[in-house]
């Protein structure tokens, strides 16, 4: 199972996604923004958190238009998977891989703490070794989190089990408490919480490692 | 020729930027401000010399990057 995480120009939680895949049991492989190609046979893409590009124009719009990324919208397009963590979220919605856009957080603020999440689907390689409802913990640090989308988009959301993982206590004024969602064909997770780092027990925690296990495990078996 | 170029979040998405300007206008006291709404400008230098050109040009830079049309609107000046 092969995994790759695009390293852009600001990435911070690049080794760290890294990490998590390998203890997972992926092979991973590091891709740097400037390549127009992904390794061959590559299951998985991470994008991962940080303030790629600075964060100028608006956090991932210029990381979204990178060479990387046209391949992996084609990547997404024929079905691969891809996880998109923080700014890996925002790239993802600037590539219209995802629906919707992060705002500033409703607070104005930076926030950067533990939140409790709630699984709202299990429907997912990366959400099958939760139990839909139950409660993880794992950090959030962005100063765009606050999920956005017109109404007819979050129903449909809602309706084809796309939404991941909902804050039990919304902590930037995401649109009905989203904190992460699903492509339609359940293959693509954006995620403004850090599951890589809840992934060991020196982090104080390991409620992101079942992320991890669930979707390596499942590609490893395909 | 220049282009100018206003991009400003859609009218239906709040704008926390916006809120705290006017609250902070208004402790200031300044009163009667009933909106603010917080946008960016964006000024570009072409070498084109056809207004209709660089317009339709100036235009596909807002779809493709200029704006994030999901939640902003943009509107464009040839000067």
């Amino acid at each position: 199972m092969h995994a790759a995480v695009i390293v852009f120009p600001g990435s911070n939680c690049d080794r760290d996604l890294a990490v998590a895949f390998e203890r997972a049991g992926a092979q991973v492989s590091m891709v740097w923004h400037k390549d127009t190609d992904l390794p061959q046979g590559v299951d998985i893409v991470g994008v991962p958190g940080g303030f790629s590009y600075g964060d100028y124009l608006r956090c991932g719009a210029i990381a979204a238009n990178s060479p990387i990324c046209r391949s992996v919208i084609t990547h997404a397009d024929k079905g691969g998977y891809v996880l998109g963590v923080c700014n890996g979220f925002q790239i993802l919605t600037e590539t219209g891989i995802l629906p919707g856009a992060l705002l500033r957080n409703a607070g104005l603020k930076y926030v950067c703490k533990p939140v409790e999440l709630c699984v709202a689907t299990a429907d997912s390689a990366f959400t099958s070794g939760y139990a839909k409802g139950s409660n993880l913990t794992v950090p959030i640090a962005h100063h765009d989190g606050n999920y956005y989308a017109d109404d007819a988009t979050l129903d449909r959301l809602m309706a084809e089990d796309r939404v991941a993982f909902t804050y039990c206590d919304n902590p930037n004024g995401s649109a009905r408490d989203i904190a992460g969602i699903l492509s339609e064909n359940r293959r693509v997770l954006g995620m403004m919480p850090h599951p890589e780092r809840m992934a060991e027990p020196l982090h104080g925690g390991t409620d992101g490692a079942a992320l991890f296990a669930g979707v390596v495990g499942q590609l490893a078996d395909a | 020729m220049k282009a100018r170029v206003h991009v400003m979040l859609k009218s239906g998405v709040l704008d926390p930027q916006g809120e705290a300007v006017r609250h902070a206008l208004g402790s200031m006291g300044f009163d009667g401000v009933e909106g603010v709404r917080q946008g960016k400008v964006i000024e570009l230098d072409l070498a084109e010399t056809d207004v209709a050109k660089a317009k339709s040009t100036v235009t596909a830079m807002c779809e493709k990057l200029l704006a994030n049309t999901v939640i902003e609107s943009y509107s464009v000046e040839i000067a």
